[in-house]
């Protein structure tokens, strides 16, 4: 694996990575590159497709917000040749969602090459936008303080639980991967080359071949120990709370059929789902029945039926970012809920969304010989 | 719970577990009326909203049963269905929804026998069981 450094002067991150990311845009081949970037002097930040080097200023992938899950837009810039390469940087989980787009012909690697950032994780939408409200730098203090082991939120306030339960903080699937952990961060960051197309751009680039530091196998583990710690946990917890339909129903007793976590949710890609087609607007007389046979209903109906129904559309393909819970309008924990159910799901064909490119989606797949267990009738447990 | 009568809805296959229940019944094969029949033409195009929706609504069991492996009209239809029924069952059993209220047969055309007494074993099973709870707690 080819690895190089490039240098940060006084632990400016940022400028180190927009001068990376100007140097990559400036390759011939790559004719764009999709970063997030700080937008309206706000502390939003928005990805953005940027073709020319001097409009990359506003580079802020180490905000720690994550208003989308941008393996959304690279799927909508990817899904017909372009004629052209772009390069795209994304955080691991956007990255891992991609690659399940891909394999669902949503999308396509032709012409991407991904820079993967290692993940220093982000609170949910809310809250940074109380944090961090209009101040400058933020960003700076808070990758600062979290890469030199200290809290990176003000009292009060925490990373998303999508991100303090996330096992992948590194951008495995990268093409070109940025480290962070284990590195030097006050004086120079880690370039990576991971795939043949990652090392074709390397190759272009000015960069000087070193070895990965020794303490980042190490720094890597520890986090990911902490994080599965943290997840596992979490996977426990909303086992118990929803380990009946009466549990279940009272889970998402807030639920208000937004449907919100399907709009947010990267791997939820059918252009009209069903629940919002007229097979779900019933006639109105259908409500009075269902209505007459208990004597009471729920309204709006079909909650329960529509979350269970996603889970088996996307439990395949859930790479646990949490954006779901972000879009959450009252606050349901629906990320726990969703990736205990695909972890588990995953686990039992031997599947982990996103981890390749070959691997292919179990429910789209089978062989003659397996699964016998699931066929009979069996007897009473 | 003696008196308890469950309601088991059943998705068949039109070529091979449909013509078999229509065996059992020409040839006076008897066997519960607890069973709801839907013909499906493939077992592989049993959404899994059709299962999902049976059970919310407090169908006590649900069954799918279609051609023997290699003998479906369509091909691999059942084989589809294998592993969404595997992925339903992982994803159900984590409600409290048990094992036994959602099986996958394959019975074929002339196994009317075989039906017959497939039936008689989930209704038996399932009065074991006693009723699912979907029945007192969704309101839908």
């Amino acid at each position: 694996m080819k690895t190089a450094k490039i240098n940060v002067k006084d632990g400016d991150l940022l400028t180190a990575l927009r001068d990376f990311f100007q140097s990559i845009l400036q390759l011939e081949d790559i004719s764009a590159i999709l970063v997030p970037q700080h937008l309206n002097n706000k502390n939003v930040v928005m990805p953005t497709l940027v073709t020319e080097p001097k409009h990359l200023n506003g580079t802020d992938p180490l905000a720690p917000v994550f208003p989308l899950n941008a393996a959304k837009i690279v799927s909508r810039l990817t899904r017909k040749p372009m004629g052209a390469k772009v390069a795209v940087v994304l955080r691991p989980c956007e990255i891992r969602a991609f690659v399940e787009l891909v394999k669902l012909k949503q999308g396509r690697i032709e012409e991407v090459v991904v820079v993967g950032i290692d993940c220093i994780g982000a609170f949910r939408n809310g809250d940074y936008h109380q944090i961090a409200g209009q101040e400058g730098e933020f960003t700076s203090r808070f990758y600062k303080n979290v890469l030199s082991g200290k809290k990176g939120a003000p009292e009060g306030f925490d990373l998303a639980p999508a991100c303090k339960a996330c096992e992948n903080p590194v951008p495995n699937g990268a093409d070109i991967l940025i480290g962070l952990f284990g590195v030097d961060t006050d004086n120079q960051l880690l370039i990576q080359a991971r795939t043949a197309t990652g090392e074709a751009l390397y190759e272009n680039l000015d960069l000087s071949d070193t070895q990965e530091p020794p303490e980042r196998l190490a720094a890597v583990e520890s986090l990911v120990a902490e994080r599965t710690a943290y997840r596992d946990k979490i996977f426990a917890e909303t086992a118990e709370a929803t380990n009946s339909l009466e549990k279940l129903n009272t889970y998402f007793a807030e639920c208000v059929n937004c449907y919100n976590c399907r709009v947010a949710c990267p791997v939820c890609y059918c252009k009209e789902c069903v629940f919002v087609t007229d097979v779900f607007n019933h006639e109105p007389v259908q409500y009075l029945r269902w209505a007459n046979r208990k004597g009471v209903i729920k309204m709006p109906t079909d909650t329960i039926f529509y979350h269970i129904t996603r889970m088996a559309h996307m439990s395949m393909a859930c790479v646990g970012c949490g954006q779901c819970t972000n879009a959450c309008p009252n606050n349901i924990p629906v990320m726990e809920m969703f990736r205990t159910v695909s972890y588990r799901a995953q686990e039992a064909f031997g599947y982990e969304a996103g981890r390749s490119i070959e691997e292919e989606p179990p429910l789209s797949i089978f062989r003659e010989d397996e699964l016998t267990e699931v066929v009979g009738i069996g007897k009473v447990v | 719970m003696a008196d308890f009568e469950p309601t088991i809805i059943a998705f068949v296959c039109n070529w091979c577990t449909y013509t078999a229940a229509d065996l059992a019944g020409t040839a006076r094969l008897g066997y519960p009326a607890n069973v709801r029949l839907i013909r499906v033409m493939c077992t592989g195009m049993v959404d899994p909203k059709y299962v999902i929706k049976a059970l919310l609504e407090g169908a006590d069991a649900v069954l799918i049963s279609g051609c023997h492996p290699g003998d479906c009209h369509y091909i691999n239809g059942n084989f589809k269905a294998r592993r969404r029924i595997k992925l339903l069952k992982e994803i159900l059993s984590r409600f409290g929804f048990g094992e036994e209220r959602l099986r996958l047969t394959w019975i074929g055309a002339s196994d009317g026998i075989q039906f017959a007494e497939t039936i008689h074993e989930m209704v038996t099973q399932i009065k074991t069981l006693g009723p699912s709870e979907a029945k007192a707690t969704m309101i839908i």
